[in-house]
């Protein structure tokens, strides 16, 4: 995994101060978040000190410094989902697997992630695991859902 | 394939004539599939498609086509506008005029496709077939024209959205594409399309209305050896996906208006900056922008002309405040996304220091329109200080919710009713909020408002990016006016310290008036009433005081939410009530005593012990104890708790 690492910023040897959120991203899509190791190469690579890196990676929504788990969660909290009550979706799954949302389970299997828009209005609340859709989601339905993605796993 | 590439450059492109040869005609009819030999059928397969299903519809579509052994193509397309009644399926038969279904889920596919192949159409998922010249309609199927939807909108940028296939640049050039950006690089300098876009008085669709012609002038006349374009695509604002649905459904048209916008201010390299979770706008633009580039269109000397252009596309990574146009150009450089002073505007002195246009997504998908059909033509839709069209996006508690365009001077009364076809499930209309957080609420009495920038700047509001969000009675205006704080505090970049700490503090304020406080005599109901009464102020000094665009906005929703509905905040202060029932803290519950069967359920779940009575007898709350936290009404077997 390492070496691949070093090969994403290997790519980036000739690149300018403009090119680090690109590099930022690939890194973050290859390896699902920003490792420290993977900053303290970029720091090198990009010569700018590694705070600076961190202050710039933070600053932004899409970055993120802990693995995502097994299964990510993603619950719309746009304006016609917050209308349609996607707050006490949110709540429930924070209940039921003991994380805040932005954080993952110990185990590593469940994290959680509130998002502004997942562009699906006429179907709120949406919610999506993986990239798999739920539309219309019930409070009550959520149990049954995490059941059946725990059985699914093992 | 090769083929056709050469004969829609040559034959069409470098064909400037009004009229086309029949021969040419005929060819273009193919490449525009309206001459077929087998079936097509399009799926609207744009975000909102993919969500209702379109994925599953598709595989039941190819299950069904080898079952029957029918030889027929399967097209994606993008978002007709309509995202309340996707999965959006159109067929079209040899000879026969395009027909679309609406809700055609998987289940229903072999139905719907038995009718049309048997020519029997008894369905209700009809939407309607679309006015095709030399083809034949179908019989008792209404025209899609005559949709109410449709019917009241007037679609300019809009116009092939979720018709022509998003991925095919040959789609597009038979439909008329690239024949504007041929034209202007052939017959017209840079000076000269500055000045045809001044006279267009076309403005700015990313908020503020700016003339884009005059912006551009000021760009190309500061001297300077590189220029910049750069494209506003980091829609963010909850409630909004103009830009997203845009480049969906047709990239090549926004490429298009790129290149004209870049060519007119001499700029060699045009950015688009998009958000990075619209994946599957950026993958399909980066398609278009390669199949552009293969077809000559981009790229080093286009066309012989001598004019060069390369697209970049940036990923936005996910900030709000990305959108306000200093801070995108300090992301686009690579620091952290925040505004900065103007003073030099980025006309004059913008990314790295090189003159710089920024201009919104729907901008510039205007730009085609202009340069083929004239200043004068594209004056005369709208009013008189705001011309064209305008797209908006319908969500919250309305029917069709979606994407759709209308001229300038419609009132909001009709995109309301009959474009978003009223409120759903039979409650009334209470306000709209246009332009998001940034914006301003419309209440009904100000519905006949024009969609016009004058008219609702002297209102008080702002056009925004376009974003209608619907409420209705079961909506709370204190709650929703808290969440759209809550987005921007979160969202503030923290750069000034009115927009980053007066948020913050508008939030407390704002979360404190709809809870019930625990203890009435401690220093908390003190607080709760110093912020109250300091509620107000704060906002004005947010507004006053702010650099950016997001700061100065920040606390619109909140002003006009308190201009028009005054009395909810009072009652949420005074009477700890919510007439909505959503802020859920202050809620008092009720037991029943006729239902209660003294179960002895809720009361031992009480979290507050607020619950007494002895087993078998009809239990009771105590008031003060009550935090109104609702697991008791969420633990009763027989509904015997209720909310006052």
């Amino acid at each position: 995994m390492a070496d691949n690492i070093d090969e994403i910023i290997g790519k980036y040897s000739n690149a300018g101060r403009s090119d680090l959120l690109d590099a930022l991203q690939e890194i973050q899509e290859f390896n699902g978040y920003l490792s420290e190791d993977a900053v303290v190469k970029l720091s090198k690579q990009f010569n700018l000190a590694t705070t600076k890196i961190y202050g710039i990676a933070s600053f932004y929504d899409q970055f993120r410094f802990v693995q995502y788990g097994k299964f990510h969660i993603k619950v719309c909290n746009g304006t016609a989902c917050h209308l349609s009550d996607s707050k006490p979706v949110i709540k429930e799954l924070e209940k039921l697997l003991r994380i805040k949302h932005g954080q993952t389970t110990r185990d590593a299997m469940f994290s959680l992630e509130e998002v502004p828009c997942l562009g699906s209005c006429g179907l709120s609340p949406v919610m999506s695991i993986n990239n798999e859709y739920y539309a219309a989601v019930k409070t009550a339905d959520i149990k049954d859902i995490l059941e059946s993605l725990k059985k699914s796993d093992s | 394939m090769e083929n056709n590439l050469q004969f829609l450059k040559e034959k069409v492109l470098l064909n400037q004539t009004a009229a086309f040869s029949k021969e040419i005609e005929e060819k273009l009819k193919i490449l525009r599939h309206e001459k077929i030999i087998k079936p097509i059928i399009y799926v609207g397969a744009s975000s909102c498609g993919l969500v209702a299903g379109a994925a599953r519809t598709i595989s039941a579509i190819n299950d069904y086509l080898c079952e029957k052994q029918i030889l027929a193509d399967i097209i994606e397309v993008g978002c007709i506008g309509l995202c309340a009644e996707e999965p959006i399926v159109d067929i079209q038969l040899p000879g026969m005029s395009r027909i679309s279904f609406k809700r055609m889920f998987s289940e229903d596919v072999a139905n719907i496709l038995d009718g049309v192949f048997n020519n029997t159409i008894a369905s209700d998922n009809v939407l309607g077939q679309y006015r095709q010249k030399n083809l034949q309609a179908w019989d008792n199927v209404n025209y899609i024209d005559e949709v109410e939807f449709f019917a009241v909108q007037r679609r300019i940028v809009l116009e092939y959205n979720g018709f022509i296939n998003p991925t095919s640049i040959e789609n597009y050039i038979a439909y008329g594409g690239y024949r504007a950006f041929v034209k202007t690089i052939y017959h017209y300098t840079s000076n000269d399309v500055c000045k045809i876009v001044e006279k267009s008085e076309l403005r700015g669709r990313g908020g503020s209305g700016f003339p884009a012609g005059k912006k551009w002038k000021i760009a190309h006349d500061t001297a300077s050896d590189q220029r910049y374009l750069v494209c506003n695509a980091n829609e963010s604002d909850p409630g909004a996906f103009i830009d997203k649905s845009i480049i969906e459904s047709n990239p090549h048209k926004l490429i298009e208006g790129m290149a004209i916008a870049a060519y007119a201010i001499g700029a060699g390299k045009a950015y688009i900056y998009i958000r990075n979770e619209n994946t599957l706008a950026i993958s399909r633009f980066k398609q278009a922008v390669e199949d552009a580039k293969a077809f000559g269109l981009l790229g080093e000397n286009i066309f012989d002309s001598g004019f060069n252009l390369e697209i970049i596309i940036k990923k936005g990574p996910g900030a709000f405040v990305c959108g306000e146009e200093t801070a995108m150009l300090s992301s686009i450089e690579g620091k952290r996304g925040m505004p900065r002073f103007r003073p030099p505007y980025p006309a004059e002195r913008g990314l790295f220091g090189k003159p710089t246009i920024i201009n919104n997504v729907e901008t510039l998908c205007n730009i085609p329109y202009i340069m083929l059909n004239g200043p004068i033509w594209f004056g005369q839709i709208g009013t008189k200080s705001s011309k064209g069209s305008k797209v908006f996006t319908l969500s919250g508690k309305i029917k069709n919710n979606g994407i759709v365009e209308v001229e300038m001077g419609t009132n909001f009364e009709e995109i309301i009713n009959k474009i978003g076809g009223g409120i759903k499930n039979g409650k009334h209309f209470k306000a709209m909020q246009l332009g998001g957080p940034s914006g301003c609420c419309i209440t009904k009495e100000n519905l006949s408002l024009k969609v016009d920038y004058e008219e609702i700047a002297n209102y008080g509001a702002i056009m925004g990016s376009g974003g209608i969000v619907v409420m209705d009675q079961e909506t709370c205006m204190v709650d929703i006016t808290k969440y759209y704080i809550d987005f921007i505090q979160k969202e503030s970049c923290g750069k000034c310290i009115p927009c980053r700490e007066g948020t913050q503090r508008m939030l407390e304020i704002l979360e404190k008036i709809t809870k019930i406080p625990k203890d009435e005599a401690s220093h908390q109901t003190l607080e709760r009433f110093k912020g109250v009464m300091q509620l107000e102020k704060i906002a004005e000094v947010i507004k006053d005081t702010s650099l950016c665009g997001l700061g100065k906005t920040a606390s619109n929703t909140f002003l006009s939410t308190l201009k028009w509905f005054r009395d909810e905040y009072e009652e949420h202060i005074f009477d700890r009530k919510c007439r909505a029932g959503v802020c859920k803290e202050l809620r008092t519950f009720y037991i029943d005593v006729d239902k209660c069967t003294g179960c002895n359920a809720c009361m031992r779940k009480c979290p507050e012990t607020a619950i007494i009575g002895t087993v078998k007898y009809p239990h009771f709350i105590v008031e003060s104890k009550c935090t109104g936290c609702g697991i008791c009404f969420e633990t009763c077997k027989f509904s015997a708790i209720f909310v006052k």
